[in-house]
């Protein structure tokens, strides 16, 4: 294994001017890398917000809207559950934050009562979430309880950010800090100092997709155009046809699907999103189209149109497309959206700035003088240990590291500290596959061998032990990268990186060093038996 | 020129220790240390920081450059707890604490804002707020789903080279580790945040290593000595391997050393913990994964070996 074959001196020579060359950028001045060729790596390493710090954003969520959501909501729950205890309503409003009713027959204002104190009872926190007030002349009056509006808020935001962090995970954004901060906002951190726009068009819109019947028999040009209840104008896509009436019930929505991808349609070639319903979307979508065959089904998102085919055959297999006005790359970005799921309120950017790293830019400081220090440490050891053969471990765990930055200045990987950790936890590993190698080359020696003859056995034999350590540390960190999040991806990344690296310096890079210097003192001892 | 580098001996070429003698011991050793590790976490639980359970934000504007380590200096002699404190701007920092136990819930920061104020003349908080924490349960849960997978998938690795013993030894020490790391970081009160995270993976990934390099000389021993008993080959490859067990380990801690020195660093209580797991890595190796081993038995031969009573293997 000792012969130094000219492939293996190739390949490390190629990798040191690898790594050499894509650490660099990280040392330069921003001058010098100015007038860099254009052909020669300028990226450098990625630190991760605790380390450099990036952008902030705040937003909150949209209390107005939500309001009116909710609203809205008991509105449409007033509807089915009188409609249940068949009590017949008139005047159906929702004005200032109240939703009146007037109840037809007298005689039924008790049973009105009951029905609906049954139907506001029924809420997410388990208390009341509306208050059922009578007042005279056959009227009702629900309104919202401030502190069920309040606990909405906090269901709303704990839901968004859940929502924000898988559609920031599916786009492939790096791991950005998001957290709540008082009761309705929600704070955003993304690590550098690009602007964050991105950020910004993937938290802005909801995604909230409907699918609604047409009413064909109204037209409107306007959103103020009146139109009976149960209805409602809203904008289209569609320059020719501006404003559709639609009914408000909604039979599909967004949260009944189980899939959303961007494809292309194989007739027109234009991007589309398709769609999977679960059980209950599918048997309502069904049942919609079967019962409205050649009648419009208006396809909603965010309160838009974005198209309104005609039904020409029942769906019944669950799965659909939506075509509209899309480029390939918003295609894509909508069906991230709406794979993660819809916002349940409207988010609005109350301020932008930048902050520091997150440990603070003086602890980082200390804790990579300490990293230096702890550095230094292992190569004086290791040359204690080992004298030159220990110096020949240090020279390749100076490349492990270098190859180490080249890749991850390269590939443009957040670096962070529980990268960091993964670092020194390689570093550790590489230089205990050198002990290894060695130790073997002592007992070798010890054993009678001669030394080159010890020295080559001594790599033979080590091979199987560093083999198994190491497969086994890639399991680990293959796994904990595709299906860990934020900071367990950031160390396994630099782990599994790591482990190919280190396996190939502590081993070739050693070896060509070693038999390098048998060829040249041709010694009849090991140094280190 | 001297033949041979001299500090190659600082460990005996041969050593004879009995590795397996110590093994009852050890074994009441790793109980209680579990048990008060177990107790430990029962009672006070660990100490999480703010990137798990939230607290106070506010932020702050200084005359000059923000002198952060005065900032955390502050916090940290006002008794809040797991404060964090970060530039932001060029004349600013945001801060980060939960409130000291006992109290209310709104004391805590009006009396730091108190409290910086003596402290650094001229500054001005321009901003405070309740804060969530960043570490969801969402996160939390893919991250146990996936070291559980991880580890999962080393146990039938290590079957597949080795035997199905080893590989619940391996997992047993495994877990013997992460309780005593936690165990640690709530008996030390070090705060938990995502750094801890990465902390105990680095502890796992370490002893996972240690493991299977001791299975791979274990291995080794056994084929080449069919019908010495096992807890002597035990004993054997221990001795061998315990030169590379003392240099790899000191260089492990030696890496961590440098950022230990200063409490203050932001790196401590991770290296600390580190270091803190790589003694755990070292010594569950020998005296849990080998143990259950021994306990269990090995096939030599495709024959099933008879396992070996700790009592009778004692000399």
């Amino acid at each position: 294994m000792l012969a130094l074959s000219r492939w293996k001196i190739i390949l490390v020579l190629g990798s040191v001017i690898f790594g050499i060359l894509f650490s660099l950028p990280n040392v330069l001045p921003n001058s010098v890398l100015a007038r860099w060729p254009a052909f020669l790596p300028r990226q450098r390493l990625n630190l991760g917000l605790d380390l450099q710090g990036g952008s902030s954003l705040l937003y909150a969520v949209d209390m107005d809207a939500l309001r009116k959501d909710l609203l809205n909501n008991s509105a449409e729950d007033v509807r089915t559950s009188l409609g249940q205890a068949q009590i017949g309503f008139d005047s159906l409003t929702t004005t200032g934050g109240v939703v009146q009713l007037h109840v037809t027959d007298p005689s039924q204002m008790q049973a009105a009562l009951t029905a609906l104190a049954k139907a506001g009872a029924r809420t997410s926190t388990g208390g009341r979430d509306i208050n059922v007030a009578a007042a005279p002349g056959q009227i009702i009056r629900l309104s919202l309880v401030s502190q069920a509006l309040q606990a909405d808020a906090r269901n709303a935001v704990d839901q968004s950010i859940e929502i924000i962090r898988r559609r920031i995970d599916k786009l492939g954004i790096r791991e950005p800090d998001i957290r709540r901060q008082g009761a309705d906002r929600i704070s955003i951190e993304e690590a550098g100092e690009s602007n964050p726009e991105k950020l910004k068009a993937i938290v802005g819109k909801t995604a909230k997709l409907t699918f609604q019947l047409v009413d064909e028999n109204v037209a409107a040009q306007a959103l103020t155009t009146p139109v009976p209840p149960g209805d409602e104008v809203l904008p289209t896509e569609n320059p020719d046809e501006p404003f559709l009436v639609v009914k408000k019930r909604v039979d599909v929505s967004g949260d009944m699907l189980t899939n959303a991808q961007s494809g292309f349609d194989p007739q027109t070639g234009e991007p589309i999103i398709e769609f999977r319903l679960n059980g209950v979307g599918t048997r309502r979508f069904a049942q919609v189209t079967v019962d409205n065959l050649k009648h419009r089904f208006a396809i909603v998102l965010d309160n838009q149109i974005i198209s309104a085919p005609v039904i020409n055959s029942p769906i019944v297999g669950g799965s659909g497309e939506i075509t509209g006005n899309f480029t390939a790359d918003s295609a894509h970005q909508l069906a991230v959206e709406l794979d993660s799921g819809a916002l349940p309120a409207q988010l609005k950017v109350l301020e932008e700035g930048t902050v520091g790293a997150d440990l603070g830019a003086d602890a980082v400081r200390a804790g990579v003088t300490g990293l230096a220090v702890g550095g230094s440490l292992i190569f004086a050891f290791i040359f204690l240990a080992y004298g030159l053969f220990g110096a020949f471990a240090g020279i390749a765990l100076v490349v492990n590291l270098l190859m180490m930055l080249g890749t991850l200045s390269m590939s443009q990987a957040t670096l962070t500290l529980p990268g960091i950790a993964g670092l020194i936890l390689t570093l550790a590993v590489a230089v205990d596959a050198n002990v290894l190698i060695y130790e073997r080359m002592r007992d070798e020696a010890n054993a009678g061998r001669n030394a080159i003859a010890a020295a080559d056995t001594g790599y033979r034999r080590a091979m199987s032990s560093i083999m198994d350590a190491n497969v086994t540390t890639m399991i680990s960190a293959l796994i904990m990268f595709n299906m860990g999040v934020g900071p367990v991806r950031g160390f396994a990344l630099t782990l599994s990186i790591g482990v190919v690296t280190s396996v190939f310096t502590a081993i070739v890079v050693t070896q060509i060093l070693i038999g390098w210097w048998f060829r040249v003192t041709r010694s009849k001892i090991l140094p280190i038996a | 020129m001297r033949k041979y580098w001299p500090f190659i001996h600082f460990v005996p070429r041969q050593t004879h220790f009995n590795f397996v003698g110590l093994a009852p011991y050890a074994a009441v050793l790793s109980l209680l240390a579990v048990i008060g590790s177990g107790v430990s976490i029962g009672l006070q639980q660990v100490n999480f920081g703010v990137d798990f359970v939230g607290g106070d934000q506010m932020q702050l504007t200084t005359p000059g450059p923000a002198p952060l380590g005065v900032i955390r200096h502050v916090l940290t002699v006002s008794g809040v707890q797991a404060p964090q404190v970060q530039g932001a701007g060029a004349t600013g920092a945001v801060v980060q604490f939960r409130g000291a136990a006992g109290m209310a819930v709104d004391q805590a920061p009006v009396f730091v804002a108190a409290k910086l104020r003596a402290a650094i003349p001229g500054l001005k908080v321009i901003g405070q707020s309740s804060i969530g924490g960043v570490v969801s349960g969402e996160l939390l849960g893919k991250g146990v789903e996936a070291l559980l997978v991880a580890m999962g998938l080393m146990l039938v690795y290590i079957w597949f080279r080795f035997q199905l013993q080893f590989g619940l030894g391996a997992i047993l020490a495994l877990a013997h580790d992460i309780v005593l790391t936690i165990g640690f970081l709530s008996l030390t009160r070090i705060e938990v945040s995502m750094t801890s995270i990465a902390a105990l993976l680095t502890v796992i990934g370490y002893s996972m290593n240690e493991k299977v390099i001791s299975f791979d000389r274990l291995r080794e021993n056994l084929r080449k000595y069919k019908t010495t008993p096992l807890a002597e080959v035990i004993n054997l490859s221990e001795n061998e391997r315990l030169s590379r067990t003392i240099i790899t380990g000191t260089t492990a801690l030696l890496a961590l050393s440098g950022s230990m020195i200063n409490p203050a660093s932001a790196l401590f209580s991770l290296t600390a913990t580190m270091a803190f797991g790589i003694l755990v890595g070292t010594y569950s190796s020998i005296y849990v994964a080998l143990p259950v081993i021994l306990l269990w038995g090995v096939k030599r031969d495709d024959e099933d070996a008879k396992p070996i009573r700790l009592q009778a293997s004692r000399p």
